[in-house]
């Protein structure tokens, strides 16, 4: 009997759309107007590589090649020889951003901080060679966002 | 016969083994950093302590504490532990641990040992001391600040080498390893300093941050820049030699090669020839390989087979010789040789022109006659094995020559062979000595003279009681790779035949400006190799071939060691195997070739010449009458055949490394002699 007037009624249709116009009317809004608003993202998030720099302009990367031997994509190719100063540079380093997992192995590889998954994620692109990243990218990635990178890590760095 | 235990293991021994080298033995393993079996002990690292029971209250270092009598040795008891840990935290204090810029990186004894037995923090919060970086040349880089002072190079300098040139200097804190006088590091074998330093003080200055270890792909194969047969390992990335490291082998090269097999590599890149060329109105051009192959083919068919020569080179392997044997006999060509450094000796018989001792041999001389040769730079591995056997005996070594540095004591006998047969006919200063040996080097045989000379060392050599029952000290010392397998397979002429005379000559590989002068101008040459040098330049065909690093080969060293070399790389370009060459060829001029692929060119060669399959084994040639009548001995002064080390052949003469070697080496020692 009571099952019947349940039907009868519907009343279940009636909680559920009950509910749907709470959120609809008195309820704070959850949705974003992407791409003018965008949700927080976490320090430790892995968006897009990019190599930096030290405060006084020297790249970081020294060509240890622990972040090619890591990737486990095997996404970066890296070639070194001594520069004229005689440090050890890269004279490529190459992220093919197709064949990347977004692990973040090599990050944690660097044991200098230098390559590094930023914040961003917008970075589609018309065609793949486009993601075919090569050094000067790469830097030029590090030189944009560093400010935000640098902001990330000493943000984690308590829990390293 | 003392028995000992170790980690609750039996073991009975030789007296005198120490202790870490029985720990050896049962796989033990003891961690260490200065010792190294094939040097003298200093025990100066102290990382190999041990606890033996009933001995001190303390742990003893187990490279300098030989194994007694019922000791018990434990190597991980809470004792030794520490002790390690002690000893590694000590090296650490001043170590720089930059492994990421450091090229040892990833193949680092200390690196290793840290992981296994370091403490994983510092307490060391002073300031590391630094050490000023040292010039040894262009092949050794120094990082000094990286140095645990274990002296392996310094004793690897005084004991294998023979160069007293690097030293530890001062004390304590200051203590350093340096050169006495500001300059390069000098010998031939220079480079072994740089694997056997544990840590990354000592590193390849060509190689330099070029790759890292785990990213090369490591090929084992055998040397071709002497005759010696190093093994070594070729390590590559992609399409590109990195390095090449020596490889063990107790009865050739034991663990060292020398400079030049080990830092030319760079020449593998440079001047190579990747397409055929066709000499076309006065202009080499280049051609597709069927346009080549006809040509060659051709020309094969159009020359009588008395007017054709043909000629292998220093570096040819054993397969390409034997394809190339196979299409001259076809054709019914005779003439023949793999002498084209222009030796002259009787090929008759395997006595007279092996290396009889064997390498290993050496060392159970007992008195040593080098005639015509500097083995130095002929066979530097040689040279390090007569300095081996000097340092365990102090044996007598003599030479017969231009007066030269041998890196250990030799009298100098001599600068003609009439001096050697002075020598021989004296019998009072003549040292007694159960087991001479003569080694005789290209120098005796390249001249006019050479059969005479020939026979005049086989009257020698039994005047000398250099050959007898159970002891054959007789050897020649060859300087080509390729020499001892071509005369395996009789790549000789069957008569005398002048090579101006010919109307078309094959080059397999031959650059020596001897022979490529005595080519006619107006012959047709053809030329097939892999470098753009004098025979390249000469040859009115080019047939571009694969270089030692390319192709699966074999290769004969001068004992008649057969040895097999692997293909690490592709041939650059269109250059192709130089068998596959020599078939080609053969059927454009319709004397197909049996065999289609290398196994089957090998099963053919090796049921021809047994020798050749029978891989590392050194089989004795019975000893024979040889050579020509010793009266018509000139009294020519002997000349050794090679001037530079550093540049012998077409690899090294295209490599920037042995430029520099040169520059630094060869040219400041003529430089010194002329200011003496």
């Amino acid at each position: 009997m009571k099952k019947f007037f349940k039907a009868f009624f519907l009343t279940e249709i009636v909680k559920g759309m009950a509910l749907t116009l709470k959120y609809m009317f008195f309820m704070p809004r959850v949705t974003i107007n992407y791409p003018n608003e965008k949700g927080p993202i976490s320090p430790r998030f892995r968006g897009e590589h990019a190599l930096r720099r030290y405060p006084n302009g020297e790249e970081r990367c020294i060509a240890c090649k622990l972040c090619e031997a890591i990737c486990p994509a095997q996404a970066i190719t890296i070639e070194a020889e001594p520069r004229e100063d005689g440090s050890r540079r890269t004279t490529r380093y190459d992220i093919d951003m197709t064949k990347c997992i977004y692990c973040g192995l090599c990050q944690e590889a660097c044991p200098v901080d230098a390559i590094v998954e930023g914040p961003n994620f917008e970075f589609a692109t018309e065609t793949r060679e486009e993601l075919y990243y090569n050094k000067d990218k790469l830097l030029d990635n590090g030189d944009r966002w560093e400010a935000q990178i640098a902001a990330n890590l000493a943000a984690d760095a308590p829990y390293r | 016969m003392p028995k000992l235990t170790i980690n609750d293991q039996e073991i009975e021994i030789a007296a005198g083994t120490s202790i870490i080298q029985a720990a050896e033995q049962i796989g033990v393993e003891i961690p260490h950093f200065c010792y190294h079996d094939r040097l003298s002990v200093p025990a100066n690292c102290r990382m190999c302590l041990v606890e033996v029971e009933g001995g001190p209250p303390k742990p003893v270092a187990s490279c300098a504490m030989a194994c007694g009598e019922g000791m018990v040795v434990k190597t991980d008891s809470p004792m030794v532990k520490k002790a390690r840990k002690g000893v590694m935290e000590m090296l650490l204090i001043n170590h720089p641990l930059d492994c990421p810029i450091c090229d040892q990186g990833g193949e680092c004894d200390l690196q290793d040992q840290a992981v296994a037995y370091g403490y994983d923090r510092s307490r060391y919060h002073e300031n590391k001391r630094a050490v000023k970086d040292k010039n040894l040349g262009p092949l050794i880089k120094t990082i000094m600040t990286r140095c645990i002072n274990c002296t392996r190079c310094v004793r690897f300098g005084e004991e294998v080498a023979g160069v007293t040139e690097l030293g530890q200097l001062n004390r304590s804190e200051n203590a350093e390893i340096g050169t006495f006088i500001e300059q390069a590091v000098t010998t031939e074998l220079s480079g072994n300093m740089i694997d056997i330093c544990p840590v990354g003080a000592l590193t390849s200055k060509p190689y330099a941050f070029k790759a890292r270890s785990w990213e090369l792909k490591k090929t084992e194969t055998i040397d071709v820049h002497d005759a010696v047969g190093c093994n070594i390992r070729v390590d590559s990335r992609g399409v590109e030699v990195m390095r090449v490291l020596p490889r063990l082998h107790e009865d050739v090269n034991e663990e060292w090669i020398n400079d030049r097999s080990r830092f030319a590599y760079d020449g593998l890149k440079k001047n190579r020839l990747d397409k055929p060329y066709f000499k076309k109105d006065g202009k080499l051009q280049p051609v597709t390989w069927d346009e080549a192959l006809k040509v060659a083919g051709d020309k094969l068919k159009t020359f009588k087979h008395d007017n054709i020569a043909a000629l292998a080179g220093d570096l040819a392997d054993a397969e390409s010789i034997y394809a190339l044997k196979t299409l001259m006999a076809q054709l019914g060509v005779e003439q023949l040789e793999c002498r084209v450094d222009g030796a002259k000796f009787d090929t008759t018989q395997k006595s007279g022109y092996s290396f009889n001792s064997t390498i290993a041999g050496i060392e159970e001389a007992d008195a040593i006659l080098l005639v015509g040769t500097n083995p130095r730079h002929e066979a530097t591995l040689i040279n390090a094995r007569i300095r081996k056997t000097y340092n365990d005996k102090r044996i007598p070594i003599a030479y017969i020559g231009e007066e030269v540095d041998l890196a250990h004591p030799a009298l100098h006998a001599g600068k003609t062979l009439q001096d050697l047969k002075a020598l021989a006919n004296d019998k009072d200063n003549q040292v007694k000595a159960e087991r001479p040996m003569m080694i005789v080097g290209m120098g005796a045989f390249q001249r006019e003279d050479g059969m005479a000379v020939h026979g005049l060392l086989h009257n020698v050599a039994e005047q000398l009681g250099v050959v007898k029952e159970g002891w054959n000290g007789f050897n020649v010392l060859h300087n080509a790779a390729s020499r001892m397998a071509a005369l395996e397979m009789d790549f000789t002429p069957a008569r005398h035949f002048d090579l101006d005379e010919m109307g078309l000559v094959y080059l397999l590989g031959v650059d020596n400006p001897e022979t490529i002068d005595a080519i006619n101008p107006r012959s047709f040459v053809i030329y097939q190799g892999h470098h753009g040098d004098l025979g390249a330049h000469r040859a009115d065909l080019i047939l571009p071939g694969a270089a030692y690093t390319e192709k699966d080969a074999i290769y004969m060293n001068m004992e008649g060691r057969a040895q097999r070399g692997r293909r690490a790389i592709f041939p650059p370009g269109e250059a192709r195997d130089d068998w596959s060459i020599i078939r080609a060829i053969s059927t454009h001029c319709d004397k197909e070739l049996k065999f289609n692929n290398l196994s089957e060119l090998r099963e053919e060669m090796i049921a021809a010449y047994t020798r050749l399959g029978q891989f590392d084994e050194v089989h004795p040639a019975s000893w024979a009458s040889f050579g020509g009548n010793a009266d018509s001995v000139t009294d020519e002064e002997l000349v050794y055949p090679i001037e530079n080390f550093y540049m012998t052949n077409v690899i090294t003469r295209a490599s920037e490394t042995m430029r520099l070697c040169t520059e630094k080496f060869a040219e400041t020692s003529e430089f010194q002699e002329a200011a003496e």
